[in-house]
């Protein structure tokens, strides 16, 4: 796994020139560079836009959560929030600290943001020639699960070298712990795409999505590796269960405690955009992408509205944005040990049990039908591991010992 | 903490999602108050229109915050003030320093001063702090600066609460019109 992120790293690298992706990477080039360019400005523009919504929405919802009502000052029902907050974020002072690595510390969030916006434009959005007559998405790469994945690692150096150069021992530790969060999660999720990618044969995005629609969705037959996936995509955006990176409410914050003004921004719109993306991958990956199923588009009168481009994308990326909110609404932050127990304990040996029995399947030519039978198997075990769970005898011992009678 | 309760808890806050906020959008809409609220001050009247307030300097006596100042006068036999012997010539309480405890209403012996509903007293200058008795009489609607301003707007006077019913030392108070 080690080998291959480091070989998608560097694929990612040479994917940056498009020139370069032109020659070695892009199965059919078909648009126009300026068109590509023109698409490729659309998605980050489109991205910011989303970020700075996004802000908003997650205020609102999580207030609605907690019954209070949110930003609603700034223009109609606080529609001009994200205005406000980015002139505040703008014109605040920007201090850099005087021990810091000026080069670096300026350096670091450009980082987080630039490798988070390159990786969206991979995600198709309708069937081919369905933008304008060009295609739906900015770059259609051979490589594409691999070069996502690369490209979005990188992002963990911003978060890093942040740390490092604000020379300050608290963001340093904070950078320290990030990563490492970080990296142990990128294992498991990494293992956990093996297995469609494996029974998919292929990892371009596109292929993907229509391999769905031949043979029905992933999630079907790839329930625990979407569990799994789900999770980790979680921890890879600092979201809560496992937002120990920014956990604002015991530490200062993290790796960007010496950060103020519009760099302290771009972090967090980093950290927006790597959530938007994985609500775009997800369902790309597991739920059709922009496709519904085979079934429904045979229905008629309204089956023509199942497959219609960009629609149902939009919805799914939708859904997932709002689980995000509602998850970080409702969960507590794991501790850190919790937080990496949990990571290799739990999730690192699932996926890769998962992966050997996938694996399997694919390997013996066994029926498709059997990984979907396995995933039931999985789901029924887990309610059955839940149920079993559920009222923990009182009396029992804690996993951290008993103290004082009182159930830790 | 099982899976079990974190699925359950996932349902408590997707209930109160669709929950109506409790928030009250204050300067938009008027604060619910309880009748028993400590404003600011109401200087009561009998029910013949005499003054309550005799000017004994009691409720002076009994503020924490030394926030009260009387000055007391004989009545006039023939056109009296209030229903003693003596009435208050100078009544004044700095909102500044009360604390709106209650001890003056406590202290009072003919009920004289009972706290209110006001708490809109935001202001400039220190001087307007000081509430005399033509701004505590029962009769008047609002604190300094809302009187003010509806005078220079022409507007009638807004006072940002409601409450469900006056108690009944506040007799007379005419508390603004609860929907």
């Amino acid at each position: 796994m080690k080998g291959m992120q480091g070989l998608g790293v560097l694929l990612g690298v040479l994917a940056l020139s498009p020139a370069l992706a032109a020659e070695t990477a892009v199965a059919e080039a078909t648009d126009p560079l300026w068109m590509v360019g023109l698409k490729a400005f659309l998605v980050i523009f489109g991205l910011l836009t989303a970020f700075a919504y996004m802000t908003l929405v997650e205020r609102r919802l999580l207030a609605r959560i907690q019954i209070r009502q949110g930003p609603n000052r700034v223009g109609p029902t606080g529609l001009l929030q994200p205005l406000a907050d980015a002139i505040k974020s703008i014109f605040k002072e920007d201090l850099v600290v005087a021990k810091a690595d000026r080069v670096v510390f300026v350096l670091a969030p450009m980082i987080s943001v630039t490798f988070a916006v390159l990786t969206f434009g991979l995600i198709p959005f309708g069937p081919k020639d369905a933008f304008f007559g060009y295609d739906p998405w900015v770059i259609d790469l051979d490589v594409g699960l691999l070069y996502v994945f690369a490209v979005s690692e990188i992002a963990i150096y911003g978060i890093f070298l942040a740390g490092w150069a604000s020379n300050s021992k608290y963001s340093l530790l904070g950078s320290l712990r990030s990563s490492a969060s970080m990296i142990s999660y990128e294992l498991a999720l990494g293992i956990s795409l093996l297995a469609p990618v494996l029974l998919v044969g292929s990892l371009n995005l596109r292929q993907i999505v229509e391999w769905q629609h031949q043979n029905g969705w992933l999630i079907l037959y790839m329930l625990p590796a979407f569990a799994i996936f789900l999770l980790t995509s979680m921890a890879e955006a600092a979201r809560t269960p496992f937002d120990l990176p920014e956990a604002e409410q015991e530490l200062v914050g993290g790796y960007n405690t010496e950060y103020s003004s519009i760099k302290w921004a771009l972090f967090q719109m980093a950290e927006y955009i790597h959530l938007i993306t994985a609500s775009a991958l997800i369902p790309t990956l597991f739920l059709g992408g922009w496709r519904m199923p085979g079934f429904m588009e045979q229905i008629p009168v309204i089956g023509g509205i199942f497959s219609l481009p960009y629609l149902w994308m939009f919805v799914k990326i939708a859904f997932f944005l709002f689980f995000f909110i509602w998850v970080r609404g409702t969960l507590f932050r794991l501790r850190y040990d919790q937080l990496m127990v949990f990571s290799w304990g739990r999730l690192f040996p699932l996926a890769l049990v998962w992966f050997l029995l996938s694996a399997g399947v694919v390997a013996f030519g066994l029926p498709l039908s059997l990984l979907a039978w396995l995933s039931l198997a999985s789901l029924v075990g887990f309610l059955v591991y839940a149920a079993v769970t559920a009222r923990p005898d009182p009396k029992a011992p804690s996993r951290l010992g008993n103290r004082g009678g009182v159930r830790v | 903490m099982s899976i079990a309760a974190l699925a359950q808890s996932m349902g408590i806050t997707l209930r109160a999602l669709f929950s109506k906020p409790v928030t009250i959008p204050y300067p938009d809409a008027p604060v619910p108050l309880k009748p028993r609220f400590h404003g600011r001050h109401v200087l009561t009247r009998h029910p013949n229109g005499l003054e309550k307030c005799i000017g004994c300097s009691l409720c002076a006596a009994a503020c924490p915050a030394y926030a009260i100042y009387v000055e007391a006068a004989e009545n006039d036999p023939e056109n009296p003030v209030s229903a003693g012997e003596r009435y208050a010539r100078v009544y004044e309480i700095n909102m500044l320093r009360c604390i709106f405890c209650g001890l003056c209403e406590e202290a009072c012996p003919t009920g004289a001063i009972v706290m209110g509903y006001d708490f809109e007293m935001a202001d400039y200058r220190y001087a307007d702090f000081v509430y005399g008795k033509e701004d505590m009489l029962v009769e008047v609607e609002g604190t300094k600066p809302q009187r003010r301003e509806a005078k220079y707007t022409g507007k009638p006077i807004r006072r940002g609460y409601t409450v469900p019913y006056v108690r009944p030392e506040l007799e007379g108070f005419k508390p603004p019109k609860t929907k």
